[in-house]
């Protein structure tokens, strides 16, 4: 099998907090996090608002804040992806999407900010070229910021990554709060970063929209994964291995909108074991000890009683 | 934004001639309110005592006692609407020709404290922003927050000790070497009188920039799009002059800009302590000396130089930010 482009094993992200006076306390809010990215596929990242995705973008663009520290190991094509490395290859062959325009210099124009400032010829041409292909009218260089409509901002930001050659795509919530349309038409642009080759690890609370374009999905639950599946996995309840993913597939409209009760657990009062446990009806004693992440049928679990 | 020109030029006119109206009748109403008493101000109880009765009253009619205060308001206004501010009554000058001599001393040291503070004050707040937590920044900090509690006076009489009593490297006091004719005076002579004043006048005036720079720098340090700018590979001098600069500036350069009037107060105060013939000792003396005429002019120049630099804020605000310069044209 090829080496994948990005593989992530074991990340853990904790925070150093002040608590109650001066005591510290550590807060792991990422906990042995495992996916993997190929080149030319899509893998989503999938899991609800708030529980510390995004950091796993920052943990691997080398940018968490100072607060935080970060175990494991991240593989980036074949070769440990350390703090020099990411810091040289971050911005060229390693490329952010962000999730929102307040990622975007206020005060300068669009244009400038998507060449990175970088005037000559050949750069110049790549822009006029993935506007032309984004549909995107040449004034548009000459905006700023906040003069774009929510529509063309997905596609400046996309934009910003397609400047680069980029062999790893990761993007952050790519489509928050749009409407169906420009959601769509924005993991499409994803698809065709794909298709000309790049590895792309998209990050989203959305598994509807997800489905629809990518190629295999990690569901993240309590700042961990708890299962890697392909997108054909997500057709039948029963092709699904954990338990969390089976209750987000019985709760997608068309299957029902079935929900579960409860929430996810909160860093500071994690359970011990598997961290579905106290929402899940299967769960037993041993369900309190250490949870193995097994391959099964193709894809990764972290659930004692997958099959 | 060439169609809203007239209109905004229009707009601050009348403003600021609401302003001077205002101001020159709370001075007025001021002096006439004020204790002192022009004659004995400036005659002296002695020389008053030994007067004649009529010597006393061409006196009082000299200062103006007698003369109803709206009466004499109106005919000072209707002499300044037509362009003349009167003479002065302690310098026995036109009132114009005494401020264009004071206003250029005064000038001179403001100009030169208002670059200094500006440019110091924004280098201190961005290093100490960009190093927050560090030595660097503790240090900068710590200065900052006792210089801004400190008297500017108090700070003059410092630096006027250390430097030009004990260390004797500055000139005790005014504007040009003693016993030179007029003519004789070089710049260099100007600038050798004016550093300690100035130096008093921009060490008050750093800490308030310093301290709102550094505040916007880890404000902007902190942000999205600065983040943003380090995951495309940006870093180092280059992140700061093309990503973070801006921000920072824009609040840093309208506070510079508003900060006139404090340096104008600050000023007269520290002109007091160096005895520098400037703007604000004329203004103590005109205020302590009843020169009415003269504290009136003054006041209004002052006021035209406080407004002038919050007016220039505020257009320099557009020509930074091109949310509010495009911003105000798409309505």
């Amino acid at each position: 099998m090829k080496v994948p482009v990005l593989k992530i094993e074991h990340m853990n992200i904790s925070f150093t907090q002040y608590d109650r006076g001066m005591r510290q306390v550590e807060l792991p809010t990422i906990r042995d996090l495992n996916v993997e990215v190929h080149e030319g596929e899509i893998v989503a990242v999938v899991g609800s608002s708030g529980s510390g995705k995004s950091l796993l973008a920052h943990g691997v663009m080398g940018v968490l804040p100072y607060n935080a520290s970060m175990g494991g190991k991240i593989v980036y094509r074949g070769e440990e992806l350390t703090a020099d490395r990411i810091a040289r290859l971050r911005g060229n062959e390693i490329v952010l999407v962000p999730q929102s325009l307040s990622y975007l210099n206020p005060f300068a124009k669009v244009g400038y900010q998507i060449r990175k400032g970088r005037k000559d010829a050949q750069t110049r041409q790549r822009l006029d070229d993935i506007f032309k292909r984004y549909d995107l009218k040449k004034e548009v260089e000459d905006l700023y910021p906040f003069e774009l409509s929510g529509g063309m901002n997905r596609r400046v930001l996309i934009a910003t990554a397609m400047i680069e050659n980029p062999r790893l795509v990761i993007a952050d919530e790519p489509t928050p709060g749009l409407d169906l349309k420009v959601a769509k038409r924005a993991m499409r642009h994803f698809r065709e970063l794909a298709d000309m080759g790049a590895a792309v690890l998209i990050i989203t609370h959305d598994l509807e929209l997800a489905l629809e374009t990518v190629d295999r999905i990690a569901v993240f639950y309590a700042g961990t994964t708890i299962e890697e599946a392909g997108v054909g996995d997500f057709e039948k309840e029963e092709t699904l291995r954990h338990p969390y993913t089976k209750a987000l597939w019985r709760a997608m409209p068309k299957n029902g909108f079935q929900f579960i009760p409860g929430s996810q657990p909160y860093v500071k009062n994690m359970p011990e074991g598997c961290p579905f446990m106290p929402r899940c009806g299967q769960c037993t004693e041993a369900c309190r000890g250490q949870i193995p992440y097994k391959e099964i049928r193709g894809g990764r679990v972290r659930c004692l009683y997958a099959e | 934004m060439n169609r809203r020109w007239p209109v905004f030029l229009l707009k601050n006119l009348v403003r600021m001639t609401l302003l001077v109206i205002c101001i020159s009748i709370v001075t007025f109403g001021l002096m006439k309110a004020s204790p002192v008493d022009p004659l004995q101000a400036n005659v002296g109880q002695a020389a008053l005592g030994s007067m004649s009765q009529e010597q006393r009253e061409k006196l009082e009619e000299y200062w103006g006692v007698n003369t109803s205060p709206v009466e004499q308001y109106l005919s000072w206004a209707g002499d300044f609407i037509r362009g003349d501010m009167g003479t002065s009554l302690l310098y026995r000058q036109p009132v114009t020709r005494v401020i264009a001599v004071k206003l250029s001393n005064s000038l001179f040291l403001m100009v030169m404290a208002w670059i200094l503070s500006g440019i110091l004050g924004f280098a201190l707040g961005a290093l100490a922003g960009m190093n927050q937590g560090r030595l660097v920044d503790k240090c900068i900090k710590g200065y900052c927050l006792v210089i801004s509690s400190t008297p500017a006076f108090w700070l003059a009489l410092l630096l006027l000790m250390v430097f030009a009593v004990w260390l004797g490297w500055f000139p005790i006091g005014l504007s040009v070497p003693i016993g030179v004719e007029a003519s004789g005076v070089t710049l260099a002579d100007r600038i050798y009188h004016a550093v300690l004043p100035a130096l008093t006048l921009s060490i008050t005036g750093i800490s308030n920039i310093a301290l709102h720079t550094r505040e916007k720098m880890i404000e902007v340090m902190g942000s999205d799009y600065i983040l943003f700018a380090r995951m495309r590979g940006e870093k180092g001098l280059r992140l700061l002059r093309r990503y973070a600069l801006r921000g920072v500036l824009l609040p840093a350069v309208t506070l510079h800009f508003a900060s006139i009037s404090e340096i104008f107060g600050g000023s007269v105060l520290v002109e007091q302590v160096f005895s520098y013939p400037g703007l604000g000792q004329a203004a103590v003396a005109a205020g302590l000396g009843s020169d009415m005429p003269l504290l009136m002019a003054i006041t209004i120049v002052s006021a035209l130089f406080v407004f002038g630099g919050n007016l220039a804020a505020n257009i320099l605000y557009g020509v930074i930010d091109p949310r509010i310069r495009r911003g105000g044209t798409a309505e």
